[in-house]
């Protein structure tokens, strides 16, 4: 029972930051209908300006997350209209390669900067135990997160339902020569898409890196990335709590299945879940919350 | 839609009486083929004006030359502004409002939503009664508000879509081809509607209809497009009685 809850807290803990990412993939989904590549990069870059802020000027952690935010959020928008927006938005080949250069480049920059050598991250919770069972550790950490993602997505999804930039956005994602009829202007809209997935990209990368078990180097996003990546399939793609539910199930299934069925090897997580996404996929290919294109004529 | 603010006297009216669309020697081209060979054609304010033609005419493409939706060349001039090469939303921002061939609801998003992006380019506080108004007229769309539209029947997907033209309260309406794939007693209350709308005035309309008998009823003039040309015009009672277009359109 101890073991069981402490693999329980494990999953929960680390599908929530799936979770966060998977979200972020999300929004750049709508916006684009592409995964982009760079996505986990964006996250890595801000959590890293976290770092240096908190770390070398000294500013509280969670000031220093919500300047970061704002930057990426910044970067991204001129990413934006620099790169995405000359390219015809129906041909996805041009911009999966800028995407993946993307990747590379902010890759290499930060490792020419902060190099390779983990570091670790002033976490932005308490440390300790909320609370324990024997051996099962309630952490601050496991619910801190859970909470933080949960608040995220309740306060993304009044952004995008009540206000006007936010039916905006829907719009564009729904039909991109209707938004063009009825007024919306794609560029900014589009634009306000990659801020605000940048922003919770680098919110999901100090989430992640904020477990003590974690530290930070220019390649952490990358496992994550392909974690959240299929959370992201598993919850549909397109919407922003399948994503949590596919975030916690990835999360799950890798402390679940790894600690219990002995065969399986702990670096086989990431594979485990991987197998489980395909699974779910062939008897549900639009994922879990996935909407089916609904259109009659 | 609130009639109250309608007159027939359109206040945006240029004082010249110019045409509240004018389209000049308009040229339009998908990649290397050319579709649209030199066509001029005019609208006035509070007129309604029908293009007939049969499939491949180039009728849809007309309708796209207007709002930035295909490549042309020529003049196209709405309220006397020359729109062509500006994107289709700053062409929507003038006061256009274009119900495609196909109807592009937004499918995945509630019937609501749709008729709130109808009015995103309003100011005012009218949005909301404007929406119930029309839900009076067409009940189902109110039934029905919370749901996906790409989950309502074709006609009523096609009220949807007028009644989210209508919500921008458009200077200029554009229709193509409103009453495709719709059941008969559907076409109907869709040209009824259309007639009420044209009574109460102030929205100018541009009908592309297949359905040449009950678009030549509610239509002031015509236009008859054949192959990226226009081949004849004149008012709408001309055209009902002209043999040719009685034969090609008309049936009769
Ligand atoms: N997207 C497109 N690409 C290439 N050719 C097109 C495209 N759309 C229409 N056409 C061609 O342009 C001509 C006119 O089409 P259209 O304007 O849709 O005619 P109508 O609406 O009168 O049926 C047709 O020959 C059609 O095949
Ligand atoms: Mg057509």
């Amino acid at each position: 029972m101890e073991l069981f809850l402490a693999r329980l807290f494990d999953g929960i803990s680390s599908g929530a930051t799936y979770a966060a990412i998977a979200v972020a993939l999300v929004l750049i989904y709508k916006a684009t209908t592409l995964i982009n590549f760079a996505q986990g990069e964006l996250a890595m870059l801000g959590t890293f300006v976290t770092y240096v802020i908190a770390v070398e000027q000294g500013l509280p952690v969670v000031v220093s997350l919500v300047l970061a935010m704002v930057a990426t959020a910044v970067l991204a928008a001129v990413t934006e209209r620099a790169l995405i927006r000359p390219f015809d938005p129906s041909n996805h080949l041009p911009l999966v390669i800028i995407t993946l250069g993307l990747f590379l480049l902010i890759n290499a920059l930060a490792g020419m900067i902060w190099g390779y050598d983990p570091r670790r991250f002033p976490g932005i919770f308490p440390a300790d135990d909320l609370y324990t069972f024997g051996i099962a550790r309630l952490r601050w950490y496991t619910v801190g997160t859970l909470v933080t993602v949960v608040v995220l997505l309740l306060l993304l999804s009044l952004l995008l339902r009540k206000t006007k930039i936010g039916l905006a956005f829907r719009a564009v994602s729904s039909n991109l020569e209707s938004a063009g009829l009825v007024g919306v202007r794609a560029g900014p809209t589009l634009q306000f898409g990659w801020a605000l997935a940048a922003a919770v990209g680098t919110l999901a990368g100090v989430l992640f890196v904020s477990d003590p078990v974690r530290q930070l180097d220019p390649n952490f996003a990358q496992r994550v990335l392909i974690f959240a990546s299929a959370a992201a399939v598993l919850g549909g793609l397109d919407s922003l709590w399948g994503a949590l539910a596919g975030g916690l199930a990835l999360g799950l299934v890798e402390s679940i299945v790894v600690g219990y069925v002995e065969w399986i090897p702990s670096q086989f997580g990431l594979a485990t879940a991987v197998f489980v996404l395909i699974a779910v996929l062939i008897i549900r290919p639009e994922g879990l919350f996935g909407s089916k294109r609904v259109e009659r004529v | 839609m609130s009639t109250s603010e309608r007159s027939v006297v359109d206040g945006s009216r240029p004082p010249d009486g110019m045409p509240l669309l004018v389209l000049q020697d308009v040229y339009a081209a998908y990649g290397p083929v050319q579709v649209l060979h030199g066509i001029s054609l005019e609208v006035a304010h509070g007129e309604v004006v029908v293009v007939l033609g049969a499939n491949g005419a180039g009728k849809t493409t007309t309708i796209r030359s207007i709002c930035g939706m295909v490549t042309a060349r020529g003049s196209v001039k709405v309220a006397g502004e020359d729109v062509v090469g500006r994107r289709t939303a700053d062409v929507a921002r003038l006061g256009v409002a274009h119900v495609p061939q196909g109807r592009g609801t937004f499918a995945d998003l509630s019937v609501d939503d749709n008729m709130r992006l109808g009015a995103y380019t309003r100011k005012d506080s009218g949005v909301a009664a404007d929406i119930e108004r029309w839900y009076e007229a067409f009940p189902v769309l109110g039934e029905r508000r919370a749901s996906a539209a790409g989950n309502l029947s074709g006609g009523e997907q096609q009220m949807l879509a007028l009644g989210r033209a209508l919500m921008s309260k458009p200077k200029l309406l554009l229709l193509d081809e409103p009453s495709l794939g719709l059941a008969p007693l559907v076409v109907q209350s869709l040209f009824e509607r259309l007639g009420t709308i044209k009574a109460e005035g102030g929205t100018t309309m541009l009908i592309v209809e297949q359905n040449a008998n009950l678009a030549l009823a509610i239509a002031d003039r015509a236009y008859v497009l054949e192959a990226g040309t226009i081949a004849l015009s004149g008012t709408a009672a001309e055209l009902q009685e002209d043999d040719a277009v009685r034969r090609a359109y008309l049936g009769y």
